[in-house]
């Protein structure tokens, strides 16, 4: 080795956040230095991801509206200077808003839940941030059940939407709120049954553990991420399908369905609970992104060996971004399901698909400890139980129901 | 006793009690889970971790769900939520049966041979409890699976069913 190459793990940048904690937190003695370390670490993990939540709504509106052929909002100038610069204080203007909008709850409200929901659903998604590594030494809480941690709580947040939409005592809240059941009961499986084969390759249910079982390079320069195998990319395709549907994000945002249901659970809040929902929705959006970075995506790993140089957690950042912008261009782009296609395909299609790639990963798993043919030969092997499941299924589900035909409208 | 232990215990059985006290079925269920969520927080205590995620992901997150899908199923409309006490033979029979699980699950612990109070505290990695549950209890965890697995094509069955044109009448409760 060449001794002018810094080593990425000591570089200065990579480790430039501990070592401002720890001028910060140094001098105090053990307990308290714990205790203050880890307010740091909640006060960053707000302030960071309330930040890009704030500009995510705003990158949303904007794409959006490109999308629809429209300029989305430009017109909230900086205050005092009167310049519009693209709409880009448009998310305070809108905090602001929802800040001094008076709070209506219905009288016939059950009040405590209707107030108890939105505070529920943010401490949940927030609780899932604790086990993500934001890059190199970088996670706030290292456990040994950390992918389990993260689905627990992750799992409660469909419990806020229910009571919110019982709550409010409203029919179509009350719709909202049986929709929300039904599809939680069903992406529960795939989602969970997506990253089993992950942990099951990496060994350690620790997400630090996960990572560095996807470090190395083949030949070089191609990653070790476990997307970049057979069983991993169907797993990731699974679970972001399922991630997309457990936070409820359009095409599977039919609990809040705003023309069918108005806005289903959101009917009865208005003003800073209505903005808590918001801001639950977008954590959730960017935790379930993370996990899915820490899973499938190599973690805070960087993708070529000459790009160590670039922080860890500019990596981490840069792949979230593209995960949370690849979010809002299928908003953009699909129509809203049905319930009934909505269970049917997490029933007949997502989970036995998942059930077979865990199976698949089993095969791989075995294979990878004989000759180099065999090693050579899992890889078609292996993408082929995956595909041909996914084709004949998929040519199943979709026989008589597409091409569509239009009754109604003039050819 | 310490004060965090003082206070899982008290979470736990005051909802529990709560749970069993309000009419309302709505509350009834959200206060069992704030009550599951409980027992999740003692094993968190007593140092289980992966017992203690594994209890939220299941009871918390989809237990509840079926619980509280099955209230809102079951009732035609919101006053049908709030249940009247029934018969006094009803309540009789409910303690009944609730005192017997209850004598069987004390027997249960009083019976089963407990180390001395010099126990060694054990560290258990997750990894040591997945190779404990292939390993020598891996027939145990497949009889469960089997069980489940039984359970869920029973129900399969009993929703597929259709019901018969001439006695549609008699069988469409079941559906």
């Amino acid at each position: 080795m060449i001794a002018a190459v810094i080593s990425p793990p000591d570089a200065f940048l990579e480790r430039a956040p501990q070592l401002l904690r720890d001028s910060v937190t140094g001098f105090l003695p053990e307990p308290w230095r714990w205790l203050v370390n880890a307010l740091i670490a909640i006060g960053l993990i707000l302030a960071i991801f309330g930040t890009l939540f704030a500009f995510l709504t705003l990158a949303e509106r904007k794409i959006l509206g490109r999308v629809q052929n429209r300029p989305g909002p430009n017109r909230t100038p900086i205050p005092f200077l009167n310049i519009r610069f693209f709409g880009l204080v448009q998310p305070f203007a809108d905090g602001v808003k929802s800040l001094t909008k008076e709070d209506i709850v219905p009288r016939d409200a059950d009040k405590l839940l209707h107030f108890l929901a939105p505070v529920v659903l943010l401490a949940f998604s927030i609780l899932t941030f604790a086990v993500i590594p934001f890059g190199r030494n970088l996670v706030p809480l290292e456990l040994d059940a950390a992918v389990l941690y993260f689905f627990a709580a992750g799992a409660a947040t469909e419990l806020a939407v229910f009571m919110a939409g019982w709550a409010s005592h409203n029919k179509y809240s009350l719709l909202a709120a049986m929709r929300a059941l039904a599809q939680l009961i069903s992406y529960e499986l795939p989602l969970l049954l997506a990253w089993v084969p992950v942990v099951m390759m990496a060994g350690t249910l620790s997400t630090t553990g996960i990572i560095e079982a996807q470090a190395g390079w083949k030949f070089g320069f191609f990653p070790h991420w476990f997307v970049f195998t057979p069983w991993g990319f169907a797993g990731f395709v699974i679970f972001m399908i399922s991630a997309l549907a457990e936070s409820n994000r359009s095409p599977f945002d039919i609990p809040e369905a705003e023309s069918e249901l108005i806005a289903g659970h959101l009917t009865e809040y208005s003003g800073f609970k209505y903005a808590l929902f918001f801001m639950a929705e977008y954590f959730g959006m960017i935790a379930l992104s993370g996990m899915a970075i820490t899973l499938f995506l190599g973690g805070w790993r960087a993708p070529l060996p000459f790009l160590e140089f670039i922080p860890s957690y500019v990596w981490f950042g840069a792949k979230l971004i593209v995960l949370l912008l690849g979010f809002i261009w299928i908003r953009a782009t699909f129509p809203r399901l049905r319930i009934d296609q909505l269970t049917r395909f997490a029933w007949k299609f997502l989970v036995p698909i998942a059930l077979i790639n865990l199976g698949n990963t089993a095969i791989w798993s075995l294979l990878s400890n004989h000759s180099a043919a065999l090693q050579l030969a899992r890889w078609p092997i292996c993408a082929a139980i995956v595909l041909i499941p996914f084709l004949v299924m998929g040519r199943k589900l979709s026989a008589g129901v597409a091409p569509r035909t239009y009754r109604y409208a003039a050819s | 006793m310490s004060l965090p232990l003082l206070l899982i215990i008290l979470v736990t059985l005051g909802a529990a009690a709560l749970a069993m006290a309000l009419r309302n079925l709505i509350h009834s269920a959200l206060l069992l889970i704030a009550s599951w969520a409980g027992v999740a927080a003692f094993f968190l205590w007593a140092g289980a971790e992966f017992v203690a995620f594994a209890q939220v992901l299941v009871y918390v997150g989809a237990v509840s769900m079926i619980v509280l899908f099955a209230v809102l199923l079951t009732r035609r409309s919101r006053a049908d939520l709030a249940v009247a006490p029934d018969s006094l033979g009803r309540a009789f029979s409910g303690f009944l049966a609730g005192g017997a699980v209850f004598g069987v699950l004390v027997g249960g612990v009083l019976s089963s041979p407990l180390p001395g109070s010099k126990a060694v505290e054990p560290t258990v990695s997750v990894r040591d409890i997945g190779t404990q549950l292939m390993g020598p209890n891996a027939v145990a965890l497949l009889v469960v699976g089997v069980i489940l697995t039984v359970a869920l094509l029973g129900a399969v069955v009993l929703a597929a069913t259709e019901p018969k044109p001439d006695q549609g009448q008699a069988q469409e409760g079941g559906r």
